[in-house]
């Protein structure tokens, strides 16, 4: 897998030199939205009665997530990552936090273990919740372990806010993420 | 000893994230600046804090940082566009005085030196700016500090002597001084399994604090050559040590902390979208092994991560912090 082919098309070549710098970086998006959570409610949901409700958000929440996730275009094929076995439905889970919140897990096999663009895939499945989702969960986004030779680097790269937000400032990237979160959008 | 947080008010003008608040050494004004590219400067009218400027347009990305110098009269701002401006209000009015270039990529944060005549910024291109404050008012770099091995990720000088803290995404924390023509790094401290996120002196500067992505807090105390203790200082240069690990209270990375020079209470803000305040407790040997615990936990301080908090310099127990979610919230510690 290289960085070729398939955006070469819109990404023209006067890319920041530091792009694939960039690259190890990912997302975030809008802001300024309201908790997924009243956290006056919380010590209630702690409560037995109310836990299988409280479960059965969760479970509507994981699935909204995968479907979401399911149908971001691959960055250099022209196939979802649920087509590749990128994502799986294993692979979110939701859990939620004794302060309140929801965290959202999701983990993703690269299709090959030196993939370049794995922290794409990281990024472009943080830039999908972000701008899909009307309730933010806390998001940590993993590569498989196992899976690719630097995950532990990726990994780290992915989860880091300041570096999302900055290299989401940069339009060729913004362009790369949204050609896979919204393929239709650049037809 | 339980005490709490009354929220005083709730600051709305930013358009996006609000990345950082500093406030002005008299305690009179707030800086916050964030994703909109604006610095805003709050001031208190009557009983309430109102935005008294907003000043655009010297940045093209994210500001990141905020920083006032020690006489008040300059105000310094790191920007996600490698550049860090300064400006002046001695007209009355907020002028940027000048562009500080040379970082490779996002400035991430930036300090004035306790004389107010150094200036520090620090950068994702692993390095640390050392700035010299001219006597008619110019930037001259002093020293490029290339010693971590990642993007550095806050700055913070000594509130008593030209010592400069860095902390960063290599998990480690450095110190630095002058030596004989130039600068170096004095001291590594290393203890957080992930990024260091940001660090604090104490009032005397011999303890420092520092929080990260691990969720925890590290105090780090100065021996100083002849300690009393015994601890071995090579070369005649202090060394510091861990003496307390706080855990177990954030349950995600804690972004910012800021220890109150007035009150000894440290502070916290995190992507769990709460605050903590902790105190020191009385301990039998509060130098080697001191006690802290946690005197606040407000769960659900702002609607999203809290990226941010200081200690007002001036008023004690009043404090400031921003988020993502967009605002700035100033609050008072309350004893119960």
């Amino acid at each position: 897998m290289t960085f070729v082919t398939s955006f070469d098309s819109y990404l023209t070549r006067e890319v920041d030199p530091h792009l694939m710098e960039y690259l190890e970086s990912s997302v975030d998006g809008e802001r300024i939205v309201p908790p997924l959570v009243d956290v006056q409610n919380v010590s209630k949901a702690e409560t037995g009665s109310q836990s299988d409700m409280m479960d059965s958000e969760l479970k509507i929440l994981q699935e909204t997530i995968y479907d979401l996730i399911s149908e971001i275009k691959d960055p250099e094929k022209a196939a979802s990552l649920e087509d590749l076995n990128v994502v799986s439905e294993d692979g979110v889970k939701i859990k939620r936090l004794k302060t309140g919140q929801v965290l959202a897990s999701i983990e993703f096999v690269p299709t090959v273990p030196h993939c370049t663009l794995a922290s794409i895939i990281g990024l472009s499945i943080r830039s999908k919740l972000d701008q899909s989702l009307p309730q933010k969960p806390k998001i940590d986004i993993f590569i498989k372990k196992g899976t690719h030779d630097t995950a532990d680097e990726i990994n780290k790269q992915i989860n880091d806010k300041e570096r999302i937000s900055a290299a989401m400032e940069n339009p060729n990237l913004q362009k790369l993420v949204a050609s896979c979160t919204d393929p239709e959008a650049l037809e | 000893m339980y005490q709490s947080l009354k929220e005083i008010q709730k600051l709305s003008g930013h358009t996006d994230q609000v990345w950082c608040v500093s406030w002005s050494p008299s305690g009179t004004l707030l800086a916050s600046c964030g994703g909109d590219k604006t610095i805003r400067i709050w001031g208190k009218e009557g009983d309430s804090w109102v935005c008294k400027s907003v000043l655009t347009d010297a940045h093209t990305r994210t500001i990141r940082a905020v920083a006032w110098s020690p006489c008040g009269q300059y105000l310094a701002a790191a920007s996600f566009d490698a550049t860090t401006s300064v400006w002046s209000r001695k007209s009355g009015e907020f002028e940027c005085l000048a562009t500080l270039e040379g970082h490779e990529n996002e400035v991430k944060c930036v300090g004035w030196a306790c004389t107010g005549n150094l200036l520090a910024t620090c950068a994702r291109d692993k390095s640390v700016w050392i700035w010299e404050v001219t006597a008619d008012e110019e930037f001259e770099c002093a020293s490029v500090l290339s010693t971590h091995t990642q993007d550095v990720k806050y700055v913070k000088w000594h509130p008593t002597s030209e010592l400069l803290a860095s902390c960063s995404y290599d998990d480690t924390v450095r110190l630095y001084r002058e030596a004989s023509d130039d600068w170096e790094s004095c001291a590594m401290l290393k203890g957080h399994s992930s990024t260091v996120w940001s660090v604090d002196f104490d009032k005397d500067g011999h303890r420092l604090v520092s929080a990260g992505a691990d969720a925890s807090l590290k105090i780090w105390q100065e021996y100083e050559p002849g300690n009393t203790e015994g601890v071995s200082t090579p070369d005649n240069i202090s060394v510091w040590k861990c003496v307390c690990t706080l855990g177990g209270h954030h349950e995600r990375p804690v972004y910012s902390v800021s220890w109150c020079a007035l009150s000894g209470r440290i502070a916290t803000a995190s992507g769990d979208d709460s605050l903590c305040v902790y105190q020191e407790m009385p301990a039998e040997d509060a130098k080697n092994a001191p006690k802290f615990d946690i005197a606040v936990r407000q769960r659900g301080a702002h609607s999203e991560d809290v990226n941010c908090v200081s200690w007002n310099p001036v008023e004690e127990g009043l404090l400031a912090s921003c988020s993502d979610d967009g605002s700035i919230k100033v609050w008072q510690v309350q004893k119960e």
